[in-house]
């Protein structure tokens, strides 16, 4: 749906396994990358990359965050042993990086490169194109040496071989130009072919034919699975550090995955007790800021919205996940759940409303017995029905519920709600 | 008839709509009759998988109509050069290509893209075409827009009801743009609710890379004299609300714009939260909402406090612009009216058909209630799967092990029987499955497997009235009946039929009481006395037992075991159960290559009447 991080182990997979093509093999990258998980260990690991038990090793851990010298999360040029006692220590450990906290279960170890020169090199996209940023004095410090970097812009439509590289190769004055300027161009080339959204080498070498990436950060478009799966083999997008996906959460973005419609879940606090169930990529933006600037943010359970239509089942299933999340504890002061909406264009309210229904039906005993009042606002194709519907049903099944059309404010059901929860954050 | 620049939708456009949309096709035809357009705004469809050429049934108004539907964009283009905007409703696979295509054509002047999920690269590569060909893209991710009164974009506005509401059938003073499509129509009904409406609506998409941007909207707006204020409706991700600041700011934007750009509340979330928009994530603090807010406030944008008071803020805006008399009141329109659809759920209306042995809308399929999943998972059998399509009961174990048996002893008679011989002489015909086990099918009759059900009521009949067995024969042959069940062509006494045996070996083991096959017994033993192969027959034996079997369970009525028997019911076995013998005959003639059959000459008498004799009556006055 979006550009998504990637691990550095993938891409430098991707790396190894396709410079030679794009460098029409000029270079070569020999990619001795292992990841090292919960799951796999390093011993199991050398079966396979007996280089582990022989090479000077870096190790690094490669859960999508950065700065992770100053966190002490990196190890360079130790023997296997070394790594291994390391990997013991952190691996499964909980670590608070910038505002996140998570468990540490992802390792990177590679060949330990020895370079004697640390350049930068970033591609990013724009609009209009995508830039090459390069910097000889690469490393820990670049945001702090930002001055320094020489940015190129490629038009979209430009060839990389007709774009004058002449200003990056005046920068890195003692370097081999030629070969700088081919490599740069092998890597842009990838960078664009293989649907990346950013790729960054912070440091680099190079020498003539071999690439030497000490530290990659990627992201993919991940959209253009369909074009480029092949290329990319297996790669992981992993959730961003301390964000572990609930299986709700994963059951979910199955259930996403494998519809032509959207629905989608992130639980945000658990014990909140202001439930959402919101139709629409933009409107559930808008409940969610109306929470917060009613003063109800740390009370904020979920974000979510389903919208494109779904069907009767889909809808169901996603109704009766975030019922099972909200029903699992009662609050002493009461919780809501808001069933909201704008005017849709096209998603068939009736039929999404048979869904809801259904699944109040499964939960409707525990909903009354924790107290949960249910506040409803939609309107669109069959919106009468559909509130018909579920008026009905609240009736029949004996629940707390307040059902409005297009004619309330599209927020103004929040503020109707909230002023039924007690307190406030 | 040229458009200004800032034009991009009238009421002369029309659009030809890639993808088999029926019902946007419809929804905007419902909009133009609405609106009072005299052509309808879509001049053909392209249906890529299609045939060669058709025609999409439509209304306009109360009235039915066609458009023309080509399996190629380039077809349409050439035999409808007046419409200069395509609506692409390709998947996210093939958009890119459709769209590279329809940029091409010098005549289409905007390029609607609905798809969501179209790489960022191709979209880029995109907006650089149509930037050097000077024209637009609305999208990818979205539903498009309208210009109450004259043009709207496929599905945009939603529903008839909707258009009403909000007044999209005529003109107002606002022009609006948002990045979400799904907000369009609530925005329409806002602006509709708190100003004369929305002069033009456009819904940009949630992608990060849009085809065209907010501000571009705005400038075209801001060029436009009928446009009197711009509403804006952005979001968290992206820098391009700044474009918006810098215009203001700049002077490239002078009439009021009144601006909220939704997701302020990521900032209290624990950690990066993707909202439902691709573009929808701020990498750094420039793409907040609350930075973006604040920037088009210091340039001059009315700026509401939340989306709460949005409608008040665009209220005040228009009383002042009226007072000012930059807004003139207009009067009101009244559309025409459209017929309302026949709908199922809000008309009162007899059904036509009625089900009671299954349903298919549901999340699974049901069986005659029983969810199709507990009859895989609980192990129910063929038996048990007729039980419940025939009887509307799962029936006793004993019951659909006899179905059973009876499918298995019916399946097939060899090659010769009259159902196997056509169907073999149909496969030989050359003819398909389908054909051959009709035509095998359709001799089952009174002479041929079809008397179960007659056996069952007649030796029911004669029981349940007293006769003896006797009485029942002779009453039989003073009507000059045979008695249905009894007698086969080539078994006898002597040679009896194994089928037979085994049927009634089950009932005695199975049943504790079996009437009406005891009385059939006695009649056997009439029959056979007079001639040796008047047998009680598979199909005579299958059927009593079958009564006896019904009467055993206790579960009916002797009322509802007879119409069991009339409605055809025991039929079925036979016909069921020798329809599997007949996809094996065809099957089997297949694999064999046979080729046509021709009966020989010598096995058929040919005799003819006289010629003479034929003609003479001719003659004759």
């Amino acid at each position: 749906m979006a550009q998504r991080g990637i691990r550095e182990y993938d891409a430098k997979k991707i790396l190894a396994k396709h410079i030679v093509r794009f460098s029409n093999g000029k270079f070569t990258y020999p990619g001795k990358v292992a990841l090292v998980t919960p799951d796999k260990s390093i011993e199991a690991e050398s079966d396979e990359k007996p280089w582990l038990k022989t090479d000077k090793l870096t190790v690094k851990s490669d859960q999508l965050f950065g700065k992770r010298g100053k966190h002490g999360l990196i190890l360079v040029g130790a023997t296997y042993n070394e790594v291994k006692k390391w990997l013991e220590e952190k691996m499964n450990s909980t670590v608070e990086v910038g505002k996140s906290r998570g468990k540490l279960t992802h390792f990177l170890v590679q060949s330990f490169m020895e370079v004697d020169k640390e350049y930068y090199l970033a591609f990013t996209g724009h609009r209009n194109g995508d830039y090459i940023h390069f910097s000889r004095a690469g490393g820990v410090d670049i945001e702090a040496n930002w001055d320094k970097v020489i940015t190129i812009n490629v038009p979209i439509a430009a060839k990389i071989e007709d774009v004058d590289l002449t200003p990056i190769l005046n920068a890195a004055r003692d370097a081999d130009m030629e070969t700088l300027g081919a490599l740069i161009t092998a890597l842009f080339r990838l960078y664009r072919e293989l649907q990346f959204g950013f790729l960054e080498f912070n440091p680099f070498s190079f020498t003539d034919g071999e690439f030497l990436p000490v530290d990659t950060v990627a992201r993919l478009d991940d959209t253009a699975h369909f074009l480029c799966s092949e290329e990319w083999g297996d790669a992981e997008f992993p959730v961003p550090f301390g964000r572990e996906l609930r299986q709700e959460e994963q059951y979910i973005k199955k259930l996403d995955e494998k519809s032509g419609s959207s629905l989608k879940l992130t639980m945000l606090n658990p014990q909140g007790r202001v439930w959402t169930m919101v139709a629409g990529g933009g409107a559930s933006v808008i409940y969610a800021d109306t929470v917060v600037d009613l003063g109800f943010g740390g009370e904020l359970a979920n974000y979510g919205e389903y919208s494109g239509d779904p069907s009767t089942g889909e809808t169901y299933e996603y109704a009766k996940t975030i019922l099972d999340l909200m029903t699992r504890e009662k609050s002493e002061n009461g919780k809501i759940f808001i069933i909201g909406g704008g005017i849709a264009n096209f998603t068939d309210v009736a039929k999404t409303f048979d869904g809801i229904i259904m699944a109040l039906e499964d939960y409707a005993e525990k909903l009354k017995e924790q107290g949960i009042k249910i506040y409803i606002r939609r309107g669109g194709p069959n919106y009468e029905v559909g509130l018909a519907k579920i008026r009905e049903a609240g009736r029949r099944l004996g629940l707390d519920m307040e059902v409005h059309g297009p004619d309330l404010h599209m927020t103004k059901v929040v503020s109707i709600a909230l002023k039924n929860l007690n307190g406030g954050a | 008839m040229t458009k200004p620049d800032y034009v991009l939708f009238d009421k002369d456009t029309t659009a030809i709509i890639f993808g088999n949309q029926p019902a946007a096709v419809q929804r905007m035809l419902d909009f133009d009759y609405l609106s009072g357009r005299v052509q309808p705004s879509v001049a053909a469809v392209i249906n890529p998988s299609g045939g060669s050429k058709g025609l999409m049934k439509v209304f306009f108004g109360g009235r039915e109509m066609v458009i023309p539907v080509y399996n190629n964009l380039g077809s349409a283009v050439e035999q409808h050069p007046e419409a200069d905007v395509v609506i692409n409703f390709a998947s996210f696979r093939s958009a890119y290509n459709v769209s590279i295509e329809a940029l091409e054509y010098p005549g289409i002047k905007t390029l609607v893209i609905i798809a969501e999920g179209l790489p960022e690269r191709q979209t880029r590569e995109l907006v650089a075409l149509s930037k050097k060909l000077g024209k637009w893209i609305i999208g990818p991710a979205t539903v498009g827009g309208f210009v109450p009164g004259a043009f709207k974009i496929g599905n945009a506005g939603g529903a008839l009801s909707n258009l009403s509401m909000s007044k999209l059938y005529r003109s107002g003073s606002a022009g609006f743009v948002s990045k979400s499509g799904g907000m369009l129509n609530e925005m329409a009904n806002m602006i509709a609710l708190n100003s004369d409406g929305v002069y033009e609506g456009v819904a940009i998409g949630g992608d990060k890379y849009p085809g065209s941007t907010l501000v571009e909207h705005l400038l075209r707006y801001e060029a436009n004299p009928n446009i009197k204020m711009m509403v804006v409706l952005g979001e968290v991700g992206g820098k391009d609300e700044y474009d918006i600041a810098d215009a203001l700011k700049d002077g490239k934007i002078k009439k009021p714009v009144i601006a909220w750009v939704t997701g302020t509340s990521a900032k209290v979330f624990p950690s990066e939260v993707q909202f439902g928009h691709a573009g929808a994530m701020a990498r750094g603090e420039a793409e907040t909402a609350d930075a973006k807010n604040a920037a088009l406030k210091e340039a001059g944008a009315i700026v509401p406090n939340s989306y709460d008071d949005f409608g008040d803020r665009i209220r005040d805006v228009y009383e002042d612009l009226k007072t000012k008399g930059v807004i003139e009141e207009k009067g009101e329109v009244t559309p025409q009216e459209i017929p309302v659809d026949y709908k199922p759920e809000t008309m009162r209306r007899p059904t036509n058909i009625m089900s009671t042995i299954s349903d298919d809308r549901g999340e699974e399929l049901l069986y005659a209630g029983v969810p199709i999943s507990k009859v895989i998972q609980e192990g129910y059998g063929v038996g048990d799967v007729v039980s419940l399509l025939w009887f509307k009961k799962r029936l006793p174990k004993y019951v659909t092990d006899f179905l059973e048996l009876g499918l298995m002893l019916t399946a097939d008679h060899g090659p010769c029987v009259s159902g196997a011989h056509n169907a073999i002489v149909t496969a030989m015909a050359g003819k398909d499955l389908t054909a051959t086990v009709a035509s095998g099918v359709l001799t089952i009759g009174p002479r041929f497997g079809g008397a179960i059900d007659g056996a069952a009521k007649n030796f029911k009949a004669a029981l349940e009235r007293g006769l003896t067995p006797r009485q029942f024969v002779d009453e039989m042959k003073d009507k000059n009946i045979n008695i249905p069940g009894i007698g086969h062509r080539v078994k006898s006494v002597q040679n009896p039929d194994m089928r037979v045996k085994l049927i009634e070996d089950w009932a005695f083991a199975n049943l504790p009481k079996h009437e009406l096959l005891d009385y059939a017994l006695e009649v056997e033993k009439i029959t056979t006395a007079k001639r040796n192969n008047l047998i009680l027959n598979v199909d005579g034996c299958v059927g009593i037992v079958f009564v006896d079997i019904l009467r055993s369970t206790g579960i009916y009525t002797e009322d509802e075991i007879d119409e069991i028997i009339n409605i055809g019911t025991l039929n079925g076995i036979f016909v069921l159960g020798r329809t599997i013998g007949m996809i094996g005959h065809y099957l089997d003639q297949n694999r064999l290559h046979s080729g046509l059959y021709r009966h020989p000459w010598d096995d058929v008498l040919y005799m003819l009447p006289d010629e003479e004799e034929v003609l003479k009556h001719r003659e004759t006055k």
